[in-house]
């Protein structure tokens, strides 16, 4: 009986976490209630192994069962039982002697058996991590076990594909003791492997590949600020390595005849442990595609998206017309619950008695066609289709089975025509709805480089004709007493694959993924959900950017409207020439640098005498500001201020332009000129506008000395530049995003306004001052006052 | 002389008669055998000698001294004006007022006396631009007064220069203008366009407070004042002000009153055929109507806009009167009445309404959503003695295209009552109960009112309020050709063309309802016996 020759013992799980592992711990604490397990867990930065055993596995919904159960048997409580029979400790397959202190070592040292489930099971991971893990995993826990002279029963989980890309069968044996050994040293790869990596990262820090990323931070960012820029940089940088390193596991791979880095340094890995096991006894067990539980701990269980998931969910919502592969290839999906029933008989079974290798796959004996799983797949989305943002049903195309290479040449095209059309979207001034449009199509490119990205990495396994032999896997089963086959079936024969897929499996991943699947708009409309987030009276500060945010207006409108007051037709026809003809010069120094345009904009009020624009500016709240003022932002600044919010205006304008809207704010951030002793202004900056970063540090600086929390701040800004300031607060809204804005907010999931400016407003066609009359004028100042 | 004001029974050859759309007209035909039509009297003619007439009225003015008898140097003189909401359209000029004001300065000189100081009357509505100001004043008044802050505008904001000067037995405080108060004279210097306006409401409502003008600015009292433009003693809005003005004459300062009518010649020639009876047009007429209004249908609408807020009327000046405001109130209602008033025979279940381009609120500026409503059923369902045109329970069809347009600069207040409050309530009472105190107490609104072009805070409320009668005397209210979501903001119901109303009405009224079209322009009172 598998549970009582499992009492007693202690086991250690490496790879809990994960899919496999939690099924694993779930069904030894419900189905082996004698064991004591022993979790091998890497602390996170924010958690240790104990806390993450707890947040990461025991509240999954597995364990739903198992907790119940014990709750209707009244005793031990769930909790209780945890504490008696579970131990986490912190430690790291990827590191030689996998990290352990010396008391965790002693616990290790005293385990009966090893169960090593831990993997880079992404199959587009960076190749020195697969490496890390999945090849150099196994002989570690060999080697540390040998170090410390214990000698547990290690089961190491692998993969039957570890076989490689081969027509016919593949038996339950290792790769290097095959016919088709091609000999090579896994020692050799795994140097090769970190030079490799070595050599990337001195790459990727090459003058020339540094100026690109730069380039394209800047793209994406716009004037954000150095400190933006620097982040966004070195996190291009970063994911270029690991795009290198991806691609380098994908070249190697297949140049050695695998399908991908996961199996190529899987194979290895079973090689290296069997090399170097010494006197540890070794089982290896190979599932094939793992999928979500036939029975256990509840049909339908799965946890984490990894492999057909995201393709059927692609193809439901329309995304994925077509997809490659052979209608009577065969698929070899397996349900999760029946490889870990499988992993623990091994265990159970012990050294002598187990094979070495052990393949759990349902090709050899219960095949599932891809035709079979597409016309199921395809006739039950017909039924119960996905509905998209509108709420209408995305009905799924009829299945071609084409090529592979005619799949990926069409997805290349479409994403070739999507780069295209963002780089120009990017290019152009847009705002507000349009900018969304654009955003949209961004997702959309995203979507499609998903897509390829399956293509290119699952296509494969669709076209996999390999046929996993399961023989010491049957004749284990055989061994079992009807008891034991009632309680851990691993009979690959048990699984009908209609039923399976189209009342157990389709439906848990539909539920997982959030789908959208009942008709109509949704109810909750998440702007106003995030709204009501805005306006929470929980919230301490508000803080407004002043053009394109309250008003559709800049410093040059303000500007003209104060240097023309006081000029006569004539002189205002040569002021709008020349102003006209300097605005390509202007633009392309703000588009450079926000900080440089103002200081040398403003040089422009040299001479002008302080009272006299005062005085003007009196007029500009009126006739320019509320004029071009978006009446909902406005209102927005007063709900903020009834709610008790501090408001705080960041605005690189000058303090008298915006001197009108004092009483909206608790607090106007401005530019500021110096004044001469003659009373005019010098044209210099007396005080910096807040533009770019500094807005950011400015809030920071304002939160830290008032006593208000950033995280529960709002910023509102309508441009990239803005970024660090709304990074820095809780709520960021996006108003009247421009593209890039647009197209982040969205990303991030933030709030987004879209105000207008009221539609009765007077529309005037240059933001010129109102003529004074004739003798106003007159009295006007003498002295040239501004040009 | 005019022809007297006249009700048109519709027959099968009656023309389609005239409607204001905002700013565009429509030619729409009424059911014959069951409608009528009621069209204003003609243009009284206007006073030859228009200034004559105004010196003589302030050497004779009714129960008072003549002015020169009550000017001394060295005395405190305070000369306040109504606002730009009057008169409609503007005038051309020379303004009246600047006549007027023109007329008492030269006096004012010829006595000696220095410390004058001029005062738009606006209450709570906007401040006026420089080139209003100069507009109703003229640029001499404009530029001897205002350089030395002798011109300004009241500010009911203004705690510092605001006094209290009594409360009436109702416990009404009356409360206005510093300077007016205490002052050795108050003259003050009126355009009587309709009957509601005049007398004790000039200065105690131009001149005084917020505080103040709630006491009869509020729903209840408006769903009371069953008669706005009629007889007072039916207007609960009108006792109010006259137990303030008792207030005013008893302890306040010594008072001046000069109210003046105007004719109804509102449109200058191009727009003759507006003034015009259907039937009597000419084929010039009837080519210049088609003309305006397919050639208004090519325009935006900022230029249709524009087009018409710059027209500046041709009526004239039909009587002026001075002396003690009671007096020269009634004088003055007798002769709007002579011009306005036209009997009319019974209640009908249907009343049409063509909405201008413009109400009292919105010189210059746009007609927004909350000022149609004002206009429909605070002005234009008011204009009756005795009862209504439409009974009670009755249909209320109003044209117009009801665009979500607000001007910021002067109805900044407005957009957030529409946005805010209007979602909320529909209900007079309840939005005063609920909502009118924050907006009358809000801080930037204040600002607007009190350094910008913005109309009070409270302001929406008070054009909603004007409305409150007639919305709680209609059975439904329909607006034809306007936006519908802005419409059903309102609480009305939209409907495509007038027969779809008329369909619509139905439902309340029946398949042949008896329907009055109230012919504006120009300006009538409908006497309804």
């Amino acid at each position: 009986m598998i549970a009582e020759q499992l009492a007693g013992k202690r086991i250690a799980i490496t790879g809990s976490t994960g899919f496999v592992g939690t099924a694993l711990v779930e069904r030894l604490l419900r189905g082996a209630p004698g064991c004591e397990l022993v979790l091998l867990i890497r602390p996170s930065k924010r958690h240790d192994a104990t806390e993450r055993a707890r947040r990461e596995i025991f509240k999954n919904n597995a364990f739903d069962r198992l907790k119940q159960e014990l709750k209707d048997a009244g005793g031990e409580t769930f909790d209780e039982m945890i504490a008696r029979r579970v131990l986490a400790l912190g430690g790291d397959v990827s590191t030689d002697g996998l990290g352990l202190n010396d008391a965790d070592k002693a616990v290790f040292a005293g385990c009966d058996i090893v169960i090593h489930s831990a993997a880079a099971v992404s199959f587009d991971s960076p190749l020195d991590l697969a490496v890390e893990i999945n090849l150099l995993g196994p002989p570690r826990i060999a080697d540390t076990l040998n170090a410390m002279n214990v000698t547990p029963h290690l089961v190491a989980v692998s993969t039957c594909y570890v076989a490689g890309n081969r027509r016919g069968n593949a038996p339950e044996m290792l790769v290097s003791d095959g016919p088709w050994d091609i000999g090579l040293d896994w020692r050799k790869e795994v140097a090769a492997t970190r030079r490799l990596r070595g050599d990337t990262e001195a790459a990727s820090r090459h003058p020339e590949q540094l100026a690109k990323f730069r380039a394209e931070a800047r793209q994406e960012l716009g004037a954000a600020g150095a400190p933006a820029l620097a982040a966004k940089t070195e996190s291009l940088r970063l994911a270029w390595v690991k795009a290198q390193l991806v691609e380098a596991g994908r070249a190697r791979a297949a140049s050695v005849g695998w399908p991908d880095a996961y199996a190529f340094t899987k194979a290895l890995g079973e090689q290296a442990v069997t090399e170097v096991k010494g006197k540890v006894p070794v089982s290896i067990v190979r599932p094939s595609i793992i999928e979500s539980a036939l029975a256990e701990p509840f049909p339908g269980w799965i946890r984490g998206f990894r492999m057909a998931e995201p393709v059927i969910l692609s193809y439901a919502r329309g995304l994925l017309k077509e997809f490659p592969g052979v209608p009577e290839g065969t698929v070899d999906v397996i349900p999760v619950d029946i490889v870990v029933s499988a992993i623990i008989a091994v265990a159970a079974l012990g050294p002598e008695r187990a094979a070495p290798i052990t393949q759990v796959a349902s090709g050899g004996i219960n095949p599932l066609k891809y035709k079979m799983l597409v016309d199921n797949v395809r006739a039950w989305f017909t039924e119960h289709p996905l509905y998209d943002d509108e709420g209408q049903p995305i009905v799924v195309p009829e299945w071609q089975f084409p090529a592979r290479g005619r799949v990926k040449e069409q997805l290349e095209r479409a994403k070739s025509i999507a780069e295209r059309t963002e780089k120009v979207l990017q290019a152009l001034p847009l705002r507000g709805k349009q900018a969304a449009w654009a955003a949209s199509l961004e997702e959309k490119k995203n979507e499609i480089d998903r897509a390829y990205e399956y293509v290119q990495l699952y296509g494969l396994y669709t076209e996999c004709e390999a046929i996993y032999q399961v023989d010491k896997l049957m004749a284990m089963w055989a061994s079992l007493s009807p008891e034991d086959q009632a309680a851990f079936n691993f009979d690959p024969t048990s699984v009908d694959w209609p039923t399976y897929i189209s009342t157990i499996h389709l439906p848990s991943i539909v539920h997982h993924s959030r789908a959208k699947v009942r008709p109509g708009k949704n109810k909750i409309d998440r702007a106003a959900r995030l709204r009501g987030n805005v306006l929470s009276p929980d919230r301490h500060l508000a803080a407004f950017d002043l053009e394109n945010t309250l008003i559709a207006s800049n410093v040059v409108e303000s500007y003209s409207f104060l240097a023309t007051r006081r000029l006569n037709m004539p002189e205002r026809v040569r002021y709008v020439v020349r102003t006209l003809a300097e605005a390509p010069t202007l633009s392309s120094i703000d588009r450079k640098d926000r900080a440089d345009f103002l200081r040398f904009f403003y040089r422009r009020y040299e001479d002008a005498p302080v009272d006299q624009i005062a005085e003007d500016s009196k007029d500009l709240l009126a006739q320019l500001i509320l004029r071009k003022s978006f009446p909902d932002g406005l209102r927005r600044v007063r709900e903020h201020r009834a709610l008790g919010h501090r408001t705080v205006l960041i605005t690189g304008a000058l303090d008298f332009a915006v001197e009108g809207l004092r009483p909206l704010f608790d607090e106007i951030v401005s530019a500021k000129l110096s004044v001469r002793p003659d009373g005019t202004y010098s044209g210099n900056l007396s005080v910096v506008p807040p533009t770019g970063e500094t807005r950011a540090q400015i809030l920071a600086d304002y939160c830290e000395a008032e006593g208000l929390k950033l995280e529960e701040s709002i910023a509102y800004a309508d441009s990239s530049s803005d970024l660090p300031m709304l990074e820095a607060v809780g709520f960021p809204v996006a108003v009247n995003p421009e593209t890039r804005l647009a197209a982040i907010a969205r990303k991030r999931g933030w709030l987004v306004e879209e105000w207008a400016k009221a539609s009765g407003a007077p529309s005037k066609l240059l933001p010129l001052g109102t003529m004074l009359s004739e003798r106003e004028r007159r009295r006007s100042f003498t002295k040239e006052g501004v040009r | 002389m005019g022809r007297p004001g006249f009700v048109h029974e519709v027959d099968r050859s009656t023309p389609p008669v005239l409607f204001w759309r905002g700013e565009n007209f429509s030619l729409e035909r009424l059911p014959a055998g069951r409608s009528r039509v009621i069209y204003p009297p003609e243009p009284l003619p206007a006073i030859k000698d228009i200034d004559g007439a105004i010196r003589h009225a302030l050497l004779h003015p009714h129960d008072q001294d003549p002015l020169p008898a009550l000017l001394f140097p060295g005395m405190k003189l305070t000369i306040a004006f109504d606002d730009v909401s009057l008169p409609l359209p503007k005038m051309r000029r020379p303004d009246i007022r600047q006549r007027v004001i023109e007329a008492v300065l030269d006096l004012v000189a010829a006595a000696g006396v220095d410390d004058v100081h001029i005062i738009a009357a606006l209450g709570l509505h906007r401040r006026m631009h420089e080139y209003e100001l100069r507009h109703a004043l003229g640029d001499r008044v404009y530029d001897a007064f205002h350089p030395r802050g002798m011109l300004y505008q009241h500010d009911a904001e203004d705690h510092d220069n605001l006094e209290v000067i009594g409360t009436t037995d109702h416990g009404e405080v009356l409360e206005i203008n510093k300077r007016a108060a205490d002052s050795d004279l108050v003259i003050y210097v009126n355009i009587n366009s309709v009957s509601m306006d005049g007398g004790w409401k000039s200065i105690t409502t131009g001149l005084a407070s917020y505080k103040c003008l709630s006491h009869h600015h509020n729903g209840e009292t408006l769903q009371n004042t069953k008669s706005l433009m009629g007889h007072r003693e039916h207007s609960a809005l009108h006792t109010s002000i006259w137990r303030l003005g008792k207030v005013l004459r008893d302890h306040g300062p010594k008072l001046f009153q000069i109210e003046t009518t105007l004719n109804t010649d509102m449109f200058p020639e191009q727009y003759a055929f507006i003034n015009k009876r259907e039937w009597e047009w000419t084929a010039k007429d009837r080519a210049t109507y088609l003309g305006v209004s397919k050639g208004l249908n090519l325009l935006p609408v900022k230029a249709r806009r524009k087009m018409f807020h710059d027209i500046h009327s041709p009526h004239q000046m039909t009587s002026v009167q001075a002396g003690e405001t009671s007096a020269v109130h009634e004088l003055t209602l007798a002769k709007v009445f002579e011009q306005q008033l036209v009997p009319v025979e019974g209640q009908t279940d249907i009343l049409t309404l063509g909405i201008p381009f413009v109400s009292p609120y919105n010189p210059d500026s746009v007609m927004n959503p909350v000022l149609v409503m004002c206009m429909g059923l605070g002005y234009l369902f008011n204009m009756y003695r005795n009862k209504p045109l439409v009974r009670k329970g009755g249909v209320i069809i109003m044209t117009h295209p009801t665009y979500r347009d607000f001007n910021p600069i002067h109805h900044p207040s407005y957009i957030d009552f529409f946005e805010q409050v209007l979602p909320d309530t529909t209900d007079p009472v309840v939005m005063g109960q609920k909502w009118e105190k924050q907006y009358a107490e809000d801080e930037w609104y204040r600002h607007l009112y009190r350094t910008g072009n913005a109309y009070h805070g409270v302001h929406p409320f008070y054009a909603w309020y004007w409305g409150a009668h007639g919305q709680q005397h209609a059975g439904k209210v329909i607006i034809v050709g306007g936006d519908a979501p802005t419409v059903r903001r309102l609480g009305f119901t939209p409907a495509s063309t007038l027969d779809d109303a008329f369909e619509i009405a139905s439902d309340v009224v029946g398949r042949t309802p008896t329907i009055s079209h109230l012919h504006v322009p120009s300006l009538l009172v409908a006497d309804v016996q």
